[in-house]
């Protein structure tokens, strides 16, 4: 198994601020939109550096994306940001509309996704947004795994002709991918070349996926871990490569399996190379309350879970 | 170009609205009618434009959002004899294939369309993107737009309303076509808009009315008025009172033609009330 380290831990939503900053200073044309939530969005130092394209909107995200579509029209690159709930489900008619179906190059910037919002409980956590926003054709599909990728993620959407889905969240979680790393959008990043089974994760996920991946090789099982960092397009050729390797996979995500990763990467195998799947998500219930940590251990997403599918999923393909 | 030459191309463009719903079987007649002299004025007396020369970004060019796509009728006519694109096209409204989709897209590529509208409430906030662009790139040309009045009970344009006041975005111009009326009645009866007048001047807006929005000239003074009060701090309203239908008498007034085709006899009898000026297509 390939070592990763840390040195720190920091959250996914600061490096979507980073990036951005970077982007205000290199890219004139690139401006940012948020609904009252600045400071949760990390948008307060574009917004003190650039105040002239920096667009406070209000607590109105219809209206949010409606300007911001609109911006484009005069070359704006408009980066639209709210809490995913705010910036997906309340609006997806807007999205829909103007945004996916006027192919405007708009950046829809998503934190505080799924249930790693914690505290404030079901109705801000949402775990339908990858599904909603992958159903739209022309929509790009982005959910990052820790504060570097999020930052180069950032960054990379800028030059990316089109609508964009940008889904990062609030807790801090380990930042091991490297720094100023060059963000590919629908290219799959192989973490561990393995043979005995795939695990495919996004977002929060991703490094659990790791962790899994160090007790899998204690047991003797050899696993590949890679991060699917974009949902759509989904890196077809990689999954089915894997797949053809290690013929069993695990995906992994902090999100509802209705609409899911997971549910990405079992269409496409069942068309093309059908394998055992496991997919860990959240099966049909909304979230609530609590700590973070303790929310991913009660939805089954924690590291032991996906321990437990990859043993699951490698007896399935066996028998 | 004269009144009687915009007053000829009015009538042209109702035959258009009617032919095009007729051969289609579907689409709405009623607002098209109604809006014919506003998107007369606009297109041929008002807007700083290319019709030849169409560009997405349409820099230093005005530029115009429908928010109420079902009238595309009047505005798909109206582009075309402006010289975006063929009138042969009229032909093609709601067919497959056509670019003359049922509500209008960019998505069709064509030529005089920015963005997709048809789900209500909210081609304000884009015209307002689109201002805010224009001002950042110090672009003194205008944004228009058109919303229904029944569309005034979206919550979108009521967002929008209060922060184009709050910033200041007063390179805008918008027209409410007031004709009281929306498909399932008048609009006193659907949810009444209250006073409209006083809810716009509440959300900070500088007010225009005009009592006959089917009279071009009336049209005309207004939107010259109300380019005079861009620029000042203040967004621009202009309530347009219309007649749904207008143009053919059993249709006037009458909600019913708002999302109704004419079937044939109706066709011939209103057909013969509007007679050709500057060429069908």
């Amino acid at each position: 198994m390939k070592k990763y380290t840390y040195t720190e831990e920091k959250d996914t939503r600061s490096g979507f601020g980073e990036g951005l900053l970077e982007l205000g200073k290199t890219n004139p044309n690139v401006v940012a939109l948020c609904a009252d939530l600045t400071g949760s969005l990390k948008m307060d130092a574009f917004a003190k550096e650039f105040p002239s394209r920096f667009i406070q909107v209000g607590i109105a995200e219809a209206n949010m994306i409606g300007i911001a579509a609109g911006m484009t029209i005069g070359g704006k690159i408009p980066f639209a940001g709210s809490f995913a709930n705010f910036v997906t489900g309340r609006v997806y008619d807007q999205i829909r509309q103007v945004v996916a179906y006027s192919n405007k190059n708009v950046k829809i910037c998503a934190s505080h996704a799924g249930i790693t919002l914690g505290e404030d409980g079901a109705t801000h956590q949402i775990l339908e947004d990858i599904g909603l926003m992958k159903m739209l054709p022309n929509m790009t599909v982005i959910n990052t795994c820790d504060f570097n990728q999020t930052k180069a993620a950032t960054i990379a959407i800028a030059s990316h002709k089109g609508p964009v889905y940008l889904r990062f969240g609030r807790p801090k979680v380990p930042n091991f991918t490297p720094k100023d790393q060059k963000f590919e959008i629908g290219k799959a990043i192989i973490l561990n070349e393995g043979k005995d089974v795939t695990i495919f994760a996004t977002g929060h996920l991703v490094w659990k996926a790791v962790e899994a991946g160090l007790i899998l090789e204690q047991k003797g099982i050899d696993a590949e871990i890679i991060n699917i960092h974009t949902i759509k397009p989904l890196d077809v050729s990689a999954v089915i490569q894997s797949a053809k390797k290690t013929k069993c996979v695990v995906t992994a995500e902090e999100h509802m399996r209705n609409g899911g990763l997971g549910d990405s990467i079992a269409q496409l195998l069942s068309m093309n190379f059908p394998v055992p799947v496991e997919m860990l998500a959240v099966d049909d219930k909304f979230g609530e309350s609590g700590k973070p940590e303790e929310l991913m251990v009660k939805y089954g997403l924690d590291t032991t879970n996906i321990v437990e599918a990859a043993q699951k999923v490698i007896a399935r393909k066996q028998s | 170009m004269t009144t009687q030459e915009l007053n000829d191309i009015c009538v042209q463009v109702r035959r258009d609205i009617l032919r095009m719903t007729y051969e289609a079987q579907s689409g709405h007649p009623g607002g098209s009618l109604g809006c014919v002299e506003f998107f007369t004025a606009l297109y041929f007396k008002i807007l700083n434009h290319d019709p030849k020369k169409f560009s997405m970004d349409g820099v230093n060019e005005d530029l115009f959002f429908l928010s109420n796509g079902h009238i595309s009728p009047v505005w798909y006519s109206v582009l075309a004899r402006a010289g975006y694109f063929g009138i042969k096209e009229l032909s093609t409204f709601r067919k497959l294939g056509s670019q003359l989709q049922g509500h209008p897209t960019n998505d069709k590529k064509l030529n005089g369309i920015r963005i997709a509208s048809g789900s209500l409430g909210q081609g304000l906030s884009a015209s307002i993107g689109a201002a805010l662009t224009k001002k950042l790139n110090n672009d003194k040309s205008i944004v228009y737009c058109l919303t229904g009045d029944g569309e005034l009970q979206e919550g979108q344009i009521w967002e929008a309303a209060m922060f184009a006041a709050a910033k200041k975005v007063d390179n805008i111009i918008v027209t409410v076509d007031y004709n009281k009326k929306q498909i399932d009645g008048p609009t006193d009866d659907v949810c009444s808009l209250g006073n409209v007048k006083e809810k716009w001047k509440a959300f900070g807006w500088n007010v225009i009315e005009v009592e006959n929005g089917n009279n071009i000239e009336c049209v005309i003074s207004a939107l010259t008025e109300a380019k005079l009060q861009t620029n000042k701090g203040i967004p621009v309203v202009i309530l347009l009172k219309t007649i749904m239908g207008k143009g053919v008498d059993f249709m006037e007034n009458n909600h019913k033609w708002h999302g109704t085709p004419p079937n044939k006899e109706q066709f011939e009898k209103a057909i013969a009330q509007l007679k050709e000026t500057v060429g069908d297509y």
